[in-house]
């Protein structure tokens, strides 16, 4: 009966999205303020609808109700309890749920926090995101209904994917959910103010934090993603180039990029049908995200439940609001004159380069995810594009970034002039260009990429402190300091973030450049050297734990002859589901990762074992995560605030 | 990867980031004693495409064909042959949809020259952007406008 509880609110959620589509756009045309009004409460009704949904499907999920068809097809009575609740969100109708929660969640914060937004544009912005919450919940409802019942329940259900019984699971997807759909904000703002035909730097600073926030998530959900598949794949790959993950990183290049050229806006009222521009690109691209994923209409091996029906619904909803968009941005972009001019030398060109630099790299990711289709259709000839194309074709726009950067974060807005910046950034340079090259006398072998990147990273991350330490100016060094405690909050998350990315370039340039591999077969008892570690393989344990049955190996490792840690590597075989995984077990710190891999029994009571040696493998993810706590304290500046100024200039002007 | 499909194909829920990628790749037992030769079967192998796999290497993929394929790749390795050699004879056993990394062909020709293409269209599209502000307006903030831009930045 709960459970049509559930499906009643969905279908009830549906109405009151429709129903915002009409009620309150007949109150605008009109005039009747009243009627228009009622947005606000609307978007909260289809919130609390679709949150009471969403916790219903959690309980089926949680008390095993094998009558309804998604619990019986995902989850298992002997599964823990925390995959149960995750497994909610482990399946193609469940995770459309929390994506429709989660846009309906963020129209509800509009209408909740946008007080200070003019009321007219405020249920503009809720009406459009309410549009795309109905073609959401039309596709729920339609396509992929996880309220559907079995007549006979059956007895256990079949059990969720052993590969996805991973605290992963219960962090990635939402994150990147929020992402994507953040975005979505973004898009609504952008649209808005195209049929208003107004943007200033009032609308800038409402976007921007919502973009920026949109941007933090989708960079966690895609740090998350990669680890994850570092620690569970068995061989520490992270990052693939597969269609899926593509989908996930081209909304990040382009809300990266919309973040920048929204600072531009807000200061300077410039670039204004750009930034448009940008807003509705990232939405819809995180909907070709979504199109990719559910329409299986590139191979892509993260295995989907694809359907085509559902394929060509989602497609719908791309051509409608992507073209929508497009299609008004091209009536209207004229209304948005940008007047004040600037050179070129100055802040607003360096971000200008920046966003080209961004946009171009994000398209040739594109190209290159949706080029075998194209070629199959229109050459009929099947190619594949794979890490090797993106390495070359994608590498050189980020390095040029990457090279860019410091400069341009150092110049002033309107007229600036190079000898500034270039003086204060020397010592990067320097330090830089010599740390590359200790590092290439240093290493045997002739690979270049590890120098390279050791001097972009030093670049960048003395490059971010120096643009820092020029802006607390004082007269003795400690004055100084002190000065700097009191910089704003979102110039230290500018730091933080572009420090980020120089540690994310030395740890991928480094894993990439420097890894060592040992694959061999090994009995019980043996020892073997890998660097400068000797491991000992003690012996392989089985045991049964609560849904699978394991398969441990025992091993210690030795430097110089003192014991430091053991390890014990896994293979584990879950009977209701007749998969195996493989356990890595890693031995992580700040200079190295110790990947250790048990492989197959030979015939011989040998096993082969995979050792891997991965240098300075941890820093990806700090240098990812920095970038999101740079956002973070970006959001979180006084300035941004949209109370206080916001407020005070949306008086003012409009 | 092809088990898992066996055993419940369309059950088989999402995985977003995750290859279902089990088993282990190259085994002990295919490697070749010559470092070198290995070194080069390895990134010879990085870049075929495992072609009963989605979208996998056949260093990476641990189905039977990719092995089959390796153990070629090494064959032809230990006969002397070189590169180029090696991937021609396995692009002429399967078609270019084997090569991970497309051919620079005709067909293809926009698949890798979008990147500088657009890169370059961006950069004239600002040029003249640049000089068009230059050319026509050469203006100067108003007091009123200076204000607000002042209000603007000091809070």
């Amino acid at each position: 009966m709960i459970v049509e509880l559930g499906h009643l609110a969905l279908i009830l959620a549906f109405c009151a999205s429709m129903f915002q589509l009409v009620v309150p756009t007949i109150g605008l045309r009109y005039r009747w303020f009243n009627v228009a009004s009622l947005a606000s409460p609307l978007i909260t009704i289809q919130f609390l609808l679709t949150l009471l949904s969403f916790i219903i499907l959690v309980l089926a999920f949680v008390r095993s109700d094998f009558s309804v068809k998604l619990v019986a097809k995902n989850s298992h009575t002997l599964k823990p309890l925390i995959y149960k609740i995750s497994g909610t969100w482990g399946n193609h109708e469940g995770s459309m749920l929390l994506w429709v929660l989660i846009l309906t969640f963020f129209g509800f914060l509009v209408a909740f926090f946008g007080n200070n937004l003019r009321n007219s544009f405020k249920i503009k912005v809720l009406i459009i995101q309410s549009a795309i919450a109905c073609f959401f919940f039309a596709f729920i409802l339609f396509t992929s209904n996880p309220f559907e019942r079995y007549d006979i329940p059956p007895f256990n259900g079949l059990g969720l994917n052993p590969l996805l019984q991973d605290p992963g699971l219960a962090f990635h997807p939402p994150f990147l959910y929020l992402g994507y759909v953040g975005l979505s904000m973004s898009f609504s703002f952008a649209v808005a103010a195209l049929i208003e035909g107004k943007v200033d730097s009032v609308w800038a600073r409402w976007v921007r934090p919502w973009t920026l926030l949109a941007w933090i998530f989708l960079t966690i959900g895609i740090a998350l993603g990669s680890w994850w598949a570092y620690y569970e794949l068995g061989w520490g790959g992270w990052w693939f180039w597969d269609p899926v993950e593509n989908a996930s990183f081209m909304p990040w290049l382009i809300s990266a990029a919309l973040v920048h050229s929204a600072i531009v806006l807000e200061k300077r009222e410039i670039l204004k049908s750009w930034t448009i521009l940008l807003a509705i690109l990232a939405f819809s691209f995180s909907l070709l995200g979504t199109f990719i994923v559910r329409s299986g209409i590139i191979t892509s091996v993260h295995a989907f439940a694809t359907d085509p029906t559902r394929g060509i619904f989602i497609l719908l909803i791309l051509v409608v609001a992507t073209g929508g968009g497009l299609a008004l941005f091209a009536v209207r972009y004229r209304h948005l004159n940008s007047t004040h001019s600037f050179s070129v030398i100055s802040r607003e060109s360096a971000l200008v380069v920046n966003n080209l630099l961004l946009v171009v790299s994000s398209f040739v990711v594109l190209i290159g995810t949706l080029w075998p289709l194209f070629s199959d259709l229109v050459f009929e000839k099947r190619v594949s594009v794979g890490p090797p194309y993106f390495d070359i074709a994608f590498t050189p726009f980020f390095v040029a970034i990457a090279m860019v950067l410091p400069v341009g974060a150092m110049l002033t807005w309107k007229r600036s002039n190079l000898s500034y910046a270039i003086f204060s950034l020397w010592p990067a340079l320097l330090l830089g260009i010599s740390l590359g090259a200790l590092v290439w006398s240093f290493q045997t072998g002739g690979r270049m990429l590890g120098p390279v990147g050791v001097s972009l990273a030093t670049w960048l991350i003395c490059g971010a402190l120096a643009d820092l330490w020029s802006r607390a100016r004082g007269k003795t060094m400690v004055n100084r300091f002190f000065r700097l405690l009191r910089t704003h909050r979102s110039d230290f998350g500018k730091c933080v973030a572009h420090c980020g990315l120089g540690i994310i370039i030395f740890g991928i340039s480094a894993i990439t450049a420097w890894e060592s591999e040992d694959i061999r077969v090994l009995s019980p008892g043996e020892t073997y050297t890998m660097g400068q570690y000797e491991l000992k393989f003690l012996e392989v344990n089985k045991f049964q734990n609560q849904n699978y049955i394991a398969t441990q190996g025992e091993f210690r490792v030795y430097k110089d002859e003192d014991y430091l840690f053991s390890l014990f590597p896994e293979k584990r075989f879950y009977p209701i589901a007749r998969v195996g995984t493989t356990e890595a077990a890693i031995d992580q710190n700040l200079l190295r990762d110790l990947y250790l891999v048990l492989g197959e029994e030979q015939e011989s009571g040998m096993w082969s074992i995979r050792t891997y040696l991965k240098p300075f493998a941890i820093w990806i993810w700090i240098g990812a995560f920095s970038m999101a706590i740079g956002g973070a304290l970006s959001i979180s500046d006084r300035r941004f605030r949209f109370s206080s100024g916001a407020k005070k200039f949306s008086k003012a002007m409009l | 990867m092809s088990f898992i499909w066996g055993a419940r194909p369309l059950a088989l829920s999402f995985i977003f980031f995750l290859m279902p990628l089990l088993a282990l790749s190259v085994e002990p037992n295919e490697i070749l004693n010559n470092p070198d030769l290995e070194d080069r079967a390895r990134s010879i192998s990085k870049s075929l495409r495992c072609l009963v796999c989605r979208n996998e290497s056949i260093d990476d993929s641990n189905a039977e064909l990719a092995r089959d394929l390796r153990l070629l790749v090494r064959e032809r390795l230990v006969l002397g042959d070189n590169d180029k050699e090696i991937i021609d004879y396995v692009v002429g056993r399967y078609g270019e949809y084997v090569l991970l990394k497309p051919k620079f062909s005709f067909s293809n020709i926009f698949l890798w020259l979008c990147g500088p293409i657009m890169f370059i269209l961006g950069l004239l599209f600002v040029v003249s952007f640049y000089w068009r502000k230059t050319k026509t307006e050469e203006i100067h903030l108003s007091d009123e406008d200076e204000n607000k831009i002042t209000e603007l930045l000091k809070d």
